[in-house]
């Protein structure tokens, strides 16, 4: 027996999950802390979905435990575990009002007629319809669907609160309006919430945490600044933001830290991973951490192309040995650079933004 | 484009009148004065309908018919509805062949179920019989229910029973207050269609039916089988009428549930 | 779901498939047997059929009616569907509501009203007397003519709504691609919308071809001798002979080329969409 992590409200551990011979989920374990916002975030098939749904109690998993507050419930179905869901498409009753379809999980509780009233008329109010009550969903915009389906979920104050993908359908400026929105229901109600979705972005600005999914395993879980600044493998650099590479030859360390060859151009790195002198290595390095000179150190590039974004540059770059690379500079450095397309430059970086991943 | 979309209503106004015209013609007919089928009628009278409504042979048949179409399509639906629901929602294996099989009755000819019934019939004793006749309708009009139903339920979105779950609802709870009331159309509407195909059932009545079992399109078949006067006529614009109301009702349900078609 | 507890939803699919087996696969199974067992065991039965001009005549009529049929049934449903799936909602309500009314009127109030439309006096030939097209009734019943006008009326739904199905499907926006590619309005009607509705249009073929292979009502009421159909030989033998085996036999046959038919469809299309 493993002994539940301390203040954790759910535990996974050794989950797995088979479709025929496809795996879908394979030895993820994670814990989900008190009052946390924890997203899984993940190209589309790489189990953060199933895992939500065995969380829910919707799929079985085949291995592995699943622990909410202390309790397994692997074998409880999902009736019987007090957890709370938004759904990808809200799943809102078509033949109900919003008022019945929110006090449709207080009425499954047995809540007495007077305190359901209430607490329906609080949850609406809360995700701001409070004249919308005898609608039917149909009847409601896309934007207004999915508080309706936030209030339903969270209305019976559940241990915890699933959302899948809940924002997928919605436009840019719509989306962005709910997450902040998502973040201050969940910051005033304390709720523990897990989140998932697709989109490095949207799990960037909401989560406390995010575990990064790939191939049905968790490949890092950590702090948004963590994944962003510190990525555990090369996968999780390429998914959460944008990143160039570069494929070079490790050359081991010396007084200022570890380097690496590239197109023939000793650079450092961050000393993170020690990979041994001579082995290849992917070296990646975000675009804003990026330096153009057209003298000194670096690798040989040529510009290719400059892309104006308003407040900032885009510089696209061709590398020597052919990769292509992105610049990211503020306007006003990029004016003083006075670098032109079709010009020769240096690049270079500084060894802390610079992570060599042995292949 | 014009041209086109001119030939186009040209060519749906004619199929129009084509699927409309004799059951129109039938209708007018049935209010002749005349006692010979001639368009249009010399003078107009309700003797026909009056001659229905005196004709005792006419009254048994009708009496008959609605015997048998009411168990036939609460047992149909009831049948149909379960396996229906089964098929679509439940997990079970060959359940693609099974749907299948369930619809072959549409596909093979009347004639055939009603001789094999017959023959079947012959060695129970249930032919004349109301049972005989009600499972003889049963056969016809399952599959239809199955179709109906089947496409509804898989029209609708698995996710509200998979919600309702999560929101604490018991399978049961789930079922009564979100597939149920979903569904509701969809089987009241092949509750409907099961009592009109019922209702028009001739072959296998004809088969496994007897001269003290009659349903209307027996006693039809057997009147225009032979010298047939008006009386047939208003019989058949009585059924049309019923089956434009039944069809109206159809559309009204759909509509007030905001579906599509 | 490999190696689980079967699903407990098969207890609701069970009394369908029962009534089923014992009320539709037991009787048909039963007249087929009929045809390798009576008179005596053997293929007698089917000799017959080969041996006899007049039963070999009816299965050939039957075929080629069903044949001629087809194609009427699609040339007269196609505009309509078309019109159903890119009209205006109004135009697509009122078509689906006249091609429903036949779809729920009784066959055989249909063919008795189409008996009284055709016959040598009824008001077709007086409307076209009275226009001055014809000068002497045409012979519109108890012949092709009849069988044919009549049955296309009731078979035109079989057509419409697979029809129907896939031309909805079909995104309007590709017939204008299609002509700022210059392609003019016929050829791209050709190579871009017939074969995108061609699904439709094979399952309403094969829908319409067994349905009329099976017509008993229709040939009775109004067709000649020339056009007797399996079904009534089937009665016949039945009603006024009694040989059950001949019967088994033909309808052993007329299953088997709808069988043959749905299997073919099934291959082309898959049976997914005949199940609407």
């Amino acid at each position: 027996m493993t002994q539940p992590t301390a203040g954790a409200l759910l535990e996974l551990s050794g989950v797995r999950k088979r479709y025929g011979q496809q795996v879908a989920v394979d030895d993820v374990s994670l814990a989900l802390r008190e009052g946390e916002f924890l997203t899984f975030l993940g190209p589309s098939g790489s189990g953060k979905t199933t895992t939500l749904m065995m969380v829910a109690g919707l799929q079985q998993p085949d291995a592995g435990s699943i622990i909410l507050r202390g309790k397994a419930v692997d074998r409880l179905p999902p009736y019987k575990r007090d957890i709370g869901m938004v759904f990808q498409h809200y799943a809102l009753f078509p033949h109900m009002t919003v008022r019945r379809n929110i006090a449709f999980p207080l009425e499954m509780r047995g809540t007495p007629k007077a305190e359901a009233s209430r607490l329906v008329d609080e949850a609406l109010a809360m995700v701001g319809l409070p004249h919308h009550g005898e609608r039917l969903p149909r009847e409601l915009s896309g934007g207004q669907q999915q508080r309706v389906a936030l209030a339903r979920a969270m209305v019976y104050r559940p241990a915890l609160l699933l959302m899948d993908e809940p924002l997928g359908a919605l436009d840019k400026s719509l989306r962005e309006q709910l997450q902040l929105e998502i973040k201050r229901l969940h910051r005033e109600r304390r709720m523990s919430v897990l989140y998932v979705t697709h989109d490095q972005s949207e799990a960037l600005t909401m989560s406390d945490r995010i575990a990064v999914f790939n191939d049905g395993r968790i490949e890092q879980i950590g702090a948004p600044a963590d994944l962003y600044e510190r990525p555990a493998s090369r996968f999780v650099a390429g998914f959460v933001g944008e990143t160039n590479f570069l494929t070079g030859e490790a050359l081991g360390r010396d007084g200022n830290g570890a380097r690496v060859s590239l197109a023939g151009v000793a650079m450092p790195v961050s000393d993170r991973f020690l990979a041994t002198p001579g082995s290849r290595v992917s070296v990646a390095v975000r675009p804003e951490r990026v330096r153009l000179s057209t003298t000194g150190e670096g690798v040989p590039a040529e510009l290719v192309d400059l892309i104006y974004l308003g407040n900032a540059r885009r510089f696209v770059l061709r590398l020597a040995g052919g990769a292509e690379w992105t610049a990211l500079m503020q306007a006003d450095a990029a004016e003083a650079s006075e670098i032109e397309p079709g010009q020769t430059v240096r690049v270079s970086w500084q060894g802390m933004h610079a992570t060599a991943f042995p292949m | 484009m014009g041209a086109w979309r001119v030939l186009r209503a040209l060519a749906c106004t004619l199929v129009g009148i084509y699927l409309i015209a004799p059951l129109a013609i039938v209708l007018v007919i049935s209010f002749s004065s005349a006692s010979f089928l001639r368009f249009p009628p010399p003078g107009y009278s309700l003797r026909w309908y009056a001659n229905l409504m005196n004709d005792p042979a006419w009254l048994d048949a009708i009496g008959v018919s609605l015997q048998v179409l009411l168990p036939t399509a609460f047992l149909s639906t009831a049948l149909g509805t379960a396996a229906a629901y089964a098929l679509v929602r439940g997990r079970i294996r060959g359940g693609g062949l099974i749907g299948a099989f369930l619809l072959t009755p549409m596909v093979v000819p009347s004639i055939i179920t009603a001789a094999g019934l017959y023959m079947l019939y012959r060695w129970l004793g249930l032919n004349g019989t109301l049972p005989g006749l009600v499972i003889g309708h049963v056969v016809v009009t399952l599959p239809y229910v199955v179709a109906t139903v089947g496409s509804a339920l898989r029209s609708m979105d698995p996710r509200l029973e998979a919600a309702a779950s999560v929101l604490g609802a018991t399978p049961f709870a789930a079922f009564r207050r979100i597939t149920l009331p979903l569904l509701a159309p969809a089987v009241l509407s092949s509750l409907l269609f099961a009592m009109v195909l019922s209702f028009d059932e001739l072959i296998i009545s004809l088969f496994v039916g007897s001269a003290r079992m009659r349903t209307v399109p027996v006693q039809m078949w057997s009147n225009i089988r032979g010298d047939f006067d008006p009386t047939v006529a208003a019989i058949a614009s009585l059924c049309f009428l019923v089956a434009l109301i039944a069809l109206g009702c159809e559309a009204l349900l759909r509509r007030r549930n905001g579906e599509k078609e | 779901m490999r190696g689980r507890a079967p699903d407990p939803r098969f207890w609701l699919l069970l009394p369908a498939l029962l009534v089923l087996l014992v009320t539709f696969v037991l009787p048909v199974g039963g007249l087929l047997a009929r045809a390798f067992t009576q008179p005596e065991p053997g293929f007698q039965n089917f000799a017959l059929l080969w041996e006899r001009p007049v039963y070999l005549q009816v299965i050939w009529n039957t075929v080629m009616i069903s044949a001629a049929a087809t194609p009427v049934a699609l040339i007269l449903g196609f505009p309509v569907a078309h019109a159903m799936a890119h009209g205006s909602p109004r135009t697509r309500r009122l078509l689906i509501f006249l091609v429903l009314i036949p779809f729920w009127t009784s066959l055989l109030v249909r063919s008795f009203a189409t008996v009284i439309l055709l016959q040598r006096r009824g008001p077709l030939n007086t409307l076209l007397m009275n226009i001055g097209v014809i000068d002497t009734p045409l012979p519109l019943i108890y012949n092709l003519t009849g069988v044919l006008l009549g049955a296309v009326q009731t078979l035109l739904p079989f057509v419409i709504f697979p029809l129907y199905s896939s031309m909805k499907r079909i995104d309007p926006s590709l017939m204008q691609a299609a002509l700022t590619l210059g392609a003019g309005p016929v050829r791209a009607f050709l190579r871009v919308y017939l074969p995108l509705s061609l699904p439709g249009l094979m399952t309403g073929a094969t829908l319409v071809f067994i349905s009329m292979l099976g017509y008993f009502v229709i040939p009775a009421l109004l067709g000649g001798p020339q056009e007797t159909m399996v079904a009534q030989m089937i009665q016949d033998q039945i009603a006024q002979l009694g040989s059950w085996g001949v019967a088994g036999a033909m309808s052993f046959v007329l299953l088997a080329i709808t069988a043959g038919l749905l299997a073919l469809l099934h291959k082309l299309v898959g049976l997914k969409a005949v199940a609407r």
